[in-house]
């Protein structure tokens, strides 16, 4: 059961990241997943006192504050028009709408959970992290960081134009997904996630050429099966309650097939 | 610490525990439709109001609810009553243990979108977990309320 000493609503960032220095304290997201544990905590120290639960739409990118919610992200109408509803495809199989009233994108993203479909969306797109401390840099760069003691105070998602996807496999909706994919047709090529493997989301590209045919919309359906069948491969899987290693692979290249044909279907944006 | 909040309309303060859930601040308040289920966050059993959005009270802090309004059943009475009484005519309750919490989440789905699809309402109340019955009482219900609000409230 969780337990917690002292809860203090943060004034500001530098506060928080003071007291967060401690390791008994904790900075709470949406509590979700944290409640679950039988942590031990000193003091909770509650962001939702900065400001940080708008989406604020800019010119050039979407700036995510910690404090978003799943909810948020899934009826923004934003978010949704530029990234093909990608957003809201990636969360609305999470739980419920009390839940994802409740979680937030701070903690999805902080946490680097293997399953996270919020996580594997938002690597697909440009997406950068604000840290506090650390300053900006990119998400990709980030989930491969070490845990640390470190605020995430915003996403900046860049206004890239393009094509976008989001697809996963669930044995039961609402439960965690047995295999997770993001996807992005720009200018700068094709990138492609696989998350819930059941490790964290990890990030493929297409090889230039082809990612030039696919946005072209001129590959056949045979080489679109035979990028999936080879980007597959680059996965490692796991297994887990929920399904086993060789599943995950096949379902990986199904998924890959699926979303490569979405992108070239839905053609390039200007 | 001390909290204070509009619960069900009544501006209350009270000192609390840091780590005391929502869901045993409520019920300590004697709002017993709020029922404790899952403990997983899944069963939609524990929603309430929190600023009119649709909450699992079992996983959000009292704390967090200062300076806030929560609102659970007991505050909805007419509008729940007159909601309830459609899921009572199709017999979609059954045990009931699940009722507060889906009529909860069914009226803020109402209060977003006065007309879901059945797909729409399959899907605002995924989260609201039902083990006796199949769903299809519930959705029933539903339907026949959304008729009966079209008609002006007329049977």
């Amino acid at each position: 059961m969780l337990k917690i000493k002292n809860y203090v609503k943060a004034e500001s960032l530098e506060q928080a990241y003071e007291l967060n220095q401690k390791r008994s304290n904790r900075i709470l997201g949406g509590m979700l997943w944290m409640k679950m544990s039988n942590a031990q905590i000193q003091t909770a120290i509650d962001l939702s006192g900065l400001g940080l639960n708008e989406i604020e739409e800019t010119d050039e990118s979407f700036r995510i504050g910690c404090m978003v919610t799943l909810r948020q992200l899934e009826l923004h109408e934003g978010l949704n028009t530029w990234f093909d509803h990608m957003m809201q495809n990636s969360v609305k199989d999470i739980v419920g709408v009390q839940f994802r009233n409740l979680a937030t994108v701070g903690g999805s993203i902080f946490g680097r959970f293997g399953f996270s479909d919020v996580l594997t969306a938002f690597l697909a797109l440009d997406t950068e992290v604000e840290l506090f401390h650390a300053g900006i840099l990119p998400l990709r760069e980030f989930v491969t960081m070490p845990r640390d003691n470190d605020i995430l105070v915003r996403l900046i998602v860049k206004k890239t134009p393009g094509a976008y996807a989001y697809l996963c496999h669930r044995n039961v909706r609402t439960d965690f997904p047995v295999l997770a994919a993001g996807f992005a047709c720009t200018k700068e090529g094709v990138r492609i996630t696989v998350g819930a493997r059941p490790k964290k989301a990890m990030l493929l590209t297409v090889s230039e050429d082809m990612a030039a045919k696919i946005r072209e919309g001129v590959c056949s359906e045979e080489e679109i099966a035979r990028i999936a069948a080879s980007l597959a491969k680059e996965v490692p899987m796991e297994s887990n309650l929920r399904a086993g290693k060789e599943y995950r692979s096949h379902l990986a290249e199904v998924l890959i097939c699926r979303g490569l044909g979405i992108l070239q279907e839905r053609g390039p944006k200007e | 610490m001390k909290i204070s909040l509009m619960l069900n309309g009544t501006k209350i303060e009270r000192e609390i525990a840091p780590d005391l859930l929502l869901i045993d601040f409520v019920r300590e308040e004697g709002c017993y439709s709020v029922k404790r289920g899952c403990e997983t966050s899944g069963c939609g059993l524990c929603t309430v109001f929190l600023d009119e959005k649709p909450v699992l009270s079992c996983s959000v802090l009292a704390a967090r609810a200062d300076g806030h309004a929560v609102t659970t059943l007991e505050g909805l009475q007419k509008e729940a009553e007159e909601f309830g009484a459609f899921i009572a005519d199709q017999g979609a309750e059954q045990c009931g243990f699940c009722n507060p919490g889906m009529i909860m989440n069914a009226i803020a789905l109402f209060r977003e979108n006065p007309d879901p699809t059945e797909e729409e309402m399959k899907e605002y109340l995924a989260g609201n977990l039902c083990r006796c019955s199949g769903y299809e009482g519930q959705l029933r219900g539903m339907k026949a309320f959304l008729e009966y609000k079209k008609q002006g409230g007329a049977v």
